[in-house]
């Protein structure tokens, strides 16, 4: 459990964050959302004990960190941003340092090393120092070193970034295994992983909350929430049929890729209606769907400021 | 006090780690040799003794110790590793303890193996061991003091060049405080009290009194103040840049 109350932290006279209050429970995995510079890390520093709030207070299972910063960290697991470590050490050495600074009893850190090491699979790269890794075993080695306490909360700076798509998967499989019986908070630029492992969003633009929804409310959010798409060639009078339609809002036509999008009239489903007349007008159709939403629209829309914003009609 | 230890232990194998501890030593123990013989004379003098061996430590220090303590905090917040170490569950203090103290010890093993110079003396002649003992023990804290500051300067910036630089500057302030140039051209304007008061802040003055065997609280608790306060100072400073 994480509560984020009214936190704000100024660098002179640069506001980073500004009265940011949200709360993070037991068994959720909260996705920050945000373009960069948004105050995504400085949040996540703040949480985590390693900057001091100007103002405002982080509690992390019930502690306030300013009353009690080693209880917290105790707590919590973190991959800061870039998953630093030390270059020189092996793998093995630096998570037996690891997990002997986070006090886990002598007895128990052979143990923890080795199931930690199954974990995110470095077996292989047990002997290696850690500055002759790539980017996706450094990576891993950070999670281990965040998880191998079995933290309650864990917070991940952009996990993924610069990871393969196996390795993403992986790491993603890791955090939804994990996710049960933690509080988890991780930053991502990639809006797809939102939808794969955040049960709830949170973006932050210019240092302030500006959405707190589920994955698939911010979808709702989105001007082709429940459009239909489909490939076809198609000439004007057909799309100016379509647009006539009662249940049609607007029609967009990509000439490029063939892409004929439908918006539909607020709320309603209209992929039957579309279907019904395509067929009708005997139009050969390639890859016919329903769209859910696109993130990175609603995250452009919400992020950019307004006179910048792409108007939703 | 339990999480000091594993933060020396993993120093101490980082220095051993990389080639630094291998060039370190070996410049140490080149460099006291050649001071000790060629310019000190240590043979020609005819002295059983060790004294123009440990009057080059200052200056040997001053650039060598420097380059032990740049890197101690400066490439923490370069490398960024800095967040990691402030998030464990740690306090501040046992990190600047535990990196000051391993690389004390580090600089306490390369003044060990100088060892030889001892046997040497000792079949040459018929020396005052307490007083090289003693001299060894001076010698220890006046490294210690000089790390000090050097860890103090050393997390204040992400430069590590920087750090070096200005390590050398500060703590050759601190020994050209007790140099009697300095002390002469004080004591045309200045009454003595005011002299003694600047000549003991210089390493030099409290060093040479150890070295001439005379173990005085005073110069003690000089040592053992500078580095505490050096050490304190570090935490703040720590506190202050981590941020940027």
């Amino acid at each position: 459990m994480i509560e984020c109350l009214n936190l704000s932290k100024k660098f002179g006279q640069f506001t980073a964050v500004d009265d940011l209050s949200f709360t993070a429970k037991k068994g959720q995995v909260l996705g920050f959302l945000g373009p960069n510079g948004a105050g995504k890390s400085t949040t996540m520093k703040m949480i985590t004990g390693f900057l001091e709030p100007t103002s405002g207070h982080v509690k992390v299972c019930g502690i306030d960190i300013a009353a009690d910063p080693i209880a917290v960290k105790q707590k919590i697991g973190y991959l800061p941003e870039g998953a630093p470590s030390y270059g020189e050490m092996e793998v093995g050495q630096f998570l037996y340092f690891i997990a002997a600074l986070r006090g886990i009893k002598p007895s128990l850190i052979k143990p923890a090393v080795e199931s930690v090491i199954s974990r995110v699979n470095l077996e292989n790269v047990y002997f290696q120092k850690i500055e002759t890794l790539s980017k996706g075993f450094k990576r891993r080695v950070g999670l281990a070193q965040a998880i191998i306490h079995d933290p309650e909360v864990l917070v991940m700076d952009e996990p993924t970034d610069g990871l393969d798509p196996n390795q993403k998967h992986q790491v993603r499989e890791l955090i939804t295994d994990m996710s049960k019986d933690k509080t988890i908070i991780l930053s991502t630029h990639i809006l797809e992983e939102v939808h794969a492992v955040c049960d709830r969003a949170i973006i932050i633009a210019g240092g302030q909350l500006v959405a707190d929804n589920t994955p698939a409310e911010m979808e709702g959010m989105s001007r082709y929430h429940h459009a239909v798409s489909f490939i076809s060639d198609l000439d004007t009078e057909l799309l100016n049929k379509i647009k006539q339609m009662n249940c049609v809002r607007d029609v967009s036509y990509d000439s490029r890729l063939k892409e004929t999008t439908v918006f539909p009239t607020q709320g309603l489903f209209i992929f039957d209606e579309i279907s019904e007349f395509l067929r009708k007008q005997s139009i050969q159709v390639k890859s016919l769907k329903m769209e859910a939403g696109r993130l990175d629209e609603v995250f452009r829309n919400i992020t950019q400021p307004m006179g910048e914003r792409e108007v939703v009609k | 006090m339990s999480q000091i230890k594993p933060i020396i232990k993993r120093e101490l194998q980082s220095y051993f780690a990389t080639p630094i501890a291998y060039v370190f030593i070996v410049i140490f123990l080149i460099m006291s040799g050649v001071f000790g013989f060629y310019f000190g004379s240590l043979y020609e003098r005819g002295q059983a003794d060790l004294v123009p061996f440990f009057s080059f430590h200052p200056w040997l220090y001053l650039f060598l110790v420097p380059a032990v303590a740049m890197r101690l905090w400066s490439e923490e917040r370069n490398s960024g590793n800095i967040e990691l170490l402030m998030t464990l569950p740690v306090k501040k203090m046992d990190w600047v303890l535990g990196k000051f103290i391993a690389a004390w010890l580090f600089i306490g093993l390369a003044l060990v193996l100088t060892f030889p110079m001892v046997i040497s003396i000792n079949y040459l002649g018929d020396p005052d061991n307490g007083l090289i003992v003693a001299s060894y023990f001076g010698s220890f804290l006046l490294a210690g003091g000089f790390l000090a500051i050097g860890t103090c300067i050393s997390a204040a910036t992400k430069n590590q060049v920087i750090a070096f630089i200005l390590s050398v500057v500060v703590c050759f302030l601190f020994l050209l405080s007790g140099f009697p140039m300095v002390l002469n051209f004080f004591k045309i304007f200045l009454p003595q009290v005011m002299v003694d008061a600047v000549a003991s802040t210089s390493f030099l003055t409290h060093f040479d009194s150890i070295t001439k065997g005379v173990l005085d609280l005073g110069d003690l608790s000089y040592f053992g103040m500078t580095i505490a306060i050096w050490l304190y100072a570090t935490g703040l400073v720590i506190d202050m840049k981590k941020a940027d």
